[in-house]
C-alpha cells in the first residue's frame, strides 16, 4: 500500500504514541488543586514549554486548541474582534488560505461588517509584498500551501505591516524552520496530527501583546483566551511530536526532498505532458502537485485507490462533490485544468517503495482517466 | 441493497452516489430519498458496512442539461415527460456508465425493481414495485452492461434483508415524485421556470370557452382535477383534458368517452426483448408508469412504432413511453407522440 497523502494526515511517531498511551493511563484534570491535578497540569506546562522551545516562543505564548480549524478561527475572529473594538474593520488574507482561514474570513465579511482585502498569487502561489492601511485589523498569510506545496516569505511579509499578522503554519512546522519570534509574526496556527502527533490538538501561538477575543468561553483555562479542559495525553503526544521534527528538521527535509525531486522526475518521464503546479524551488520538502492534462483529478484518484495508492486531489469538497481548487484559480489556472490536478505528499514513513509503487500504477491510471474524460 | 447482493454475489464492487443537484440540502424532507447530503451520507455509511470503496460522482450538470431542461421544453411543447426514464437513459445507464466503463468497470448495478433474463428486461416479481416501465427506453448495448440485483425479491423483502444486514436504507422513504421538485409542486415550478401564458380552456365539441388557465405547460392529457371551469359543460358532464396546443396556448377539454383512444404512435423507438418483427405483433402496451397492460397489436416501422390497442384507453399522453410487454418481458419501447381513435 503506497500512502502519498501525509499532508491530509501523516502516522503518529512512535514516540509520541508512546507518550501518549503512558499519559492516558493517568487521571488529572490539569485545572484540579490536588495531587493528580498538579501532575496533569505539570505534563501540561512541560509540554508547553517544549513546544515553545522548539518554534521559538515563549512558554506564555502558547495556547492548546482542539487543531489547526480552531487555531486558524481562533487568530482569526479573535484577532478581528478585538482589533475591531479599536475601530479597525479591513481583514487582509491571502487568496490561497487553507479554507479554515478562508471561510473564516468570509464569514466575518458577510456577519461582522468586515472589509476583506484578498491578496493576489502569482502563477507559481507566492503572495506579492503589500502594504497595509490603518484600519487593518488583520493580515492572515499562510507559511506554506497545503495544496501546491508554495512557501511564503513570511518574515518579509510581515516586516513593518503595522498590523497583527496571522500566519498558518500547519504545513510547515517540522518540514522548513519555524521560529515565532524571528518571524516576526502576532500569531501561528500548528496542529498535532500533520506533524506525527494526535489528531484533535494542536496550539496557537499567540503573542503576549497581541489582544484576542475568546470564541469559547469557561473555565478561563489558556490565558482565558481558550476555554476548557485539557486533552493531556494528546497535549504530552504532540509536544513529543513537535520536538521530535523540529530537532530532525533539517535531515528529514534534506531527505524528503530528494525523494520528492525523484518522484518528479520519475512522473515526467511516464507521463511526460505532466505539470507541476508550485513553486519549483521554494516548495514543501514532501510536496508534489501535478495537473495531468485531458484527465479529471476524481478519476485518478479513483484508479490509483484501486490499485491501494492513496492520494489526493487537494481540494476542498463542497457538498460532497469536489470543486475546483481555490488555490489553482487563484494562480490563474482555468477550472479544467484545477481539475485534473493531483498531490503527491510525503512524510516521515515515506520510502522510494512509495514512488515504485506510484510510478508503476500512474501511466495506466492516467490513460484510463483520459479515456473516461473524453 | 444492490450493491449488498453484488457484493455478495462475488463481484469487485465500487459504490457511487450520484449528486445530481446543483445546491443539495443538507437534509431530507418529506418522502424523497436520493439527492440531499444526507442521503450521501447513508450511501457512504452502507458503503462502509459492505466494506467497499465509495465516491461522489458530480452529474449535476448533465443532469440539469439532459433531464430537467428536457423535462422544462417537454412540458413546455405540451407533452407529459417522465424524467425517471430520461435519467435512465441519459444519465444513470449513459453519462455514468460510460465513465465507468472507461475507468474499467464492466457493468452499472442499480436497485431499480427489474429482472434481466437472458439479457432481456424484466417485469419485478414484485408487481406493485416494477420499474421495468421507466428502464424500458434502454437499448441492448445498455442492458447488457446493467445489473438489477433487487428485481427477484418484493420491496419488504428488500427492506427486511438491508434491516438483518444493518444497513440504514431499511427504513429510508421510498423515492418517487420528481425528485428535483422538492416540495412537489410540479406546476409552481413549471410556473417559476416558464412563466404565466394566460391563455382559455376551450370544449371540443361546442368551441366554447368554458375557462382560463395560466400555462397550457401545466395540464396532462386525462386530467380532470385542476381545470378551475369558470362555466358548467353544455351537458353538465364533468370535463377531462383532451389535448394541449402550445401554439395557440389552448387547453381543450371534453367528455371522458372522448379521451378515449385506440391508436397510439410513438417515435424513437428501441426494440430489445426479441428480433425485430418483420410484421404486427400480438402483446401487451403499457402507456404509463404504473399503468396497466392493454392487449395490442404493436408494428414496427422504421423509426416508428404503432399499436392498435384491443380495448380503448383513457388518458394518453405525448412524451410518455409506450413499452411493449410479452407475458412480463419487455420487447421494446417508443416515445407516445400521437394517440387517437
Amino acid at each position: 500500500m503506497g500512502y502519498l497523502d501525509h499532508a491530509a494526515t501523516t502516522p503518529m511517531l512512535p514516540e509520541a504514541l508512546d507518550a501518549y498511551v503512558a499519559t492516558a493511563r493517568e487521571v488529572g484534570n490539569a485545572s484540579s488543586l490536588h495531587g493528580p491535578g498538579r501532575h496533569a497540569r505539570k505534563l501540561v506546562e512541560e509540554s508547553r514549554e517544549r513546544i515553545a522551545a522548539a518554534l521559538g516562543a515563549r512558554p506564555s505564548e502558547v495556547i492548546f486548541t482542539s487543531g489547526g480549524t480552531e487555531s486558524d478561527n481562533l487568530a482569526v475572529k479573535g484577532i478581528y474582534w478585538a482589533q475591531r473594538a479599536l475601530g479597525r474593520n479591513r481583514v487582509v488574507a491571502s487568496s490561497i488560505e487553507h479554507h479554515a482561514v478562508l471561510d473564516a474570513v468570509q464569514w466575518l465579511a458577510d456577519h461582522e461588517g468586515a472589509l476583506v482585502t484578498w491578496l493576489p498569487v502569482d502563477e507559481v502561489g507566492r503572495v506579492q509584498p503589500f502594504e497595509a492601511g490603518d484600519d487593518v485589523a488583520l493580515v492572515t498569510v499562510m507559511w506554506a500551501n497545503n495544496e501546491v506545496g508554495t512557501i511564503q516569505p513570511i518574515a518579509e511579509l510581515a516586516a513593518g505591516v503595522g498590523a497583527p499578522f496571522h500566519t498558518d503554519a500547519i504545513q510547515a512546522v517540522g518540514l522548513v524552520p519555524v521560529n515565532f519570534a524571528a518571524s516576526g509574526v502576532s500569531a501561528l496556527s500548528v496542529t498535532g496530527h500533520k506533524l506525527g502527533g494526535p489528531a484533535g490538538v494542536g496550539a496557537l501561538l499567540l503573542g503576549r501583546d497581541v489582544s484576542c477575543t475568546p470564541l469559547q468561553h469557561g473555565g478561563g483555562q489558556e490565558r482565558d483566551v481558550r476555554s476548557g479542559t485539557l486533552d493531556v495525553p494528546a497535549i504530552v503526544a504532540f509536544a513529543t511530536a513537535v520536538e521530535h521534527v523540529v530537532a530532525e528538521q533539517a535531515h528529514e527535509a534534506a531527505r524528503l526532498s530528494h525523494l520528492r525531486d525523484e518522484l518528479i522526475k520519475r512522473v515526467r518521464e511516464v507521463v511526460p505532458d505532466a505539470v507541476l503546479n508550485g513553486d519549483p524551488v521554494d516548495r514543501l520538502p514532501g510536496n508534489a502537485h501535478f495537473s495531468f492534462p485531458g484527465c479529471e483529478g476524481d478519476a485518478l484518484l479513483l484508479l490509483l485507490d484501486a490499485q491501494h495508492i492513496a492520494v489526493s486531489t487537494g481540494s476542498a469538497c463542497n457538498a460532497g462533490v469536489a470543486q475546483p481548487s481555490h488555490v489553482l484559480l487563484a494562480m490563474g489556472a482555468d477550472p479544467v485544468t484545477a481539475r485534473s490536478s493531483l498531490r503527491f505528499t510525503l512524510g516521515h514513513s515515506s520510502t522510494v517503495n512509495d514512488v515504485d509503487e506510484l510510478i508503476a500504477a500512474l501511466p495506466g491510471a492516467v490513460e484510463r482517466a483520459r479515456r473516461a474524460s473524453r | 441493497m444492490a450493491a449488498a447482493r453484488a457484493v455478495e454475489a462475488g463481484l469487485d464492487v465500487t459504490g457511487v452516489h450520484l449528486a445530481l443537484a446543483r445546491n443539495p440540502a443538507s437534509h431530507r424532507t418529506g418522502a424523497r430519498g436520493c439527492c440531499t447530503i444526507e442521503d450521501s451520507r447513508d450511501a457512504r455509511r452502507a458503503a462502509d458496512v459492505l466494506g467497499i470503496p465509495f465516491y461522489v460522482w458530480d452529474m449535476a450538470d448533465r443532469f440539469h442539461d439532459d433531464v430537467i431542461e428536457d423535462f422544462i421544453s417537454e412540458y413546455a411543447a405540451g407533452r407529459t415527460p417522465n424524467p425517471c426514464l430520461r435519467c435512465n437513459e441519459k444519465i444513470k445507464f449513459a453519462a455514468v456508465l460510460d465513465r465507468a466503463v472507461a475507468l474499467g468497470f464492466d457493468a452499472v448495478v442499480t436497485g431499480h425493481h427489474a429482472r434481466l433474463d437472458g439479457g432481456v428486461l424484466r417485469r419485478s416479481v414484485d408487481p406493485a414495485k416494477d420499474q421495468s416501465y421507466v428502464l424500458a427506453v434502454l437499448t441492448r448495448e445498455q442492458l447488457d452492461r446493467a445489473m438489477f440485483p433487487l428485481g427477484d425479491s418484493t420491496k419488504e423483502q428488500v427492506r427486511a434483508e438491508a434491516a438483518q444486514r444493518g444497513l440504514s436504507v431499511a427504513d429510508k422513504p421510498d423515492s418517487h415524485d420528481i425528485c428535483f421538485i422538492a416540495d412537489g409542486d410540479t406546476q409552481g415550478f413549471l410556473r417559476s421556470r416558464l412563466g404565466s401564458q394566460a391563455g382559455d380552456i376551450v370544449d371540443a365539441e361546442t368551441g366554447e370557452v368554458l375557462g382560463k388557465h395560466d400555462g397550457a405547460y401545466g395540464f396532462t392529457v386525462g386530467q380532470r382535477k385542476g381545470l378551475a371551469l369558470t362555466r358548467p359543460a353544455p351537458d353538465g358532464r364533468p370535463r377531462y383534458v383532451l389535448s394541449i396546443t402550445p401554439v395557440n396556448n389552448t387547453v381543450t377539454v371534453g367528455s371522458a368517452e372522448a379521451l378515449e383512444v385506440s391508436t397510439v404512435e410513438g417515435v424513437r423507438p428501441v426494440w430489445t426483448g426479441s428480433a425485430v418483427p418483420d410484421g404486427p405483433i400480438e402483446c401487451h402496451v403499457q402507456l404509463r408508469a404504473h399503468g396497466r397492460p392493454i392487449p395490442a397489436v404493436v408494428e414496427l416501422a422504421g423509426d416508428r412504432l404503432t399499436a392498435q390497442l384491443r380495448t380503448p384507453e383513457r388518458g394518453v399522453a405525448a412524451g410518455q413511453a409506450i413499452v411493449a410487454y410479452q407475458g412480463d418481458y419487455v420487447l421494446g419501447s417508443a416515445t407516445i407522440t400521437t394517440a387517437g381513435a
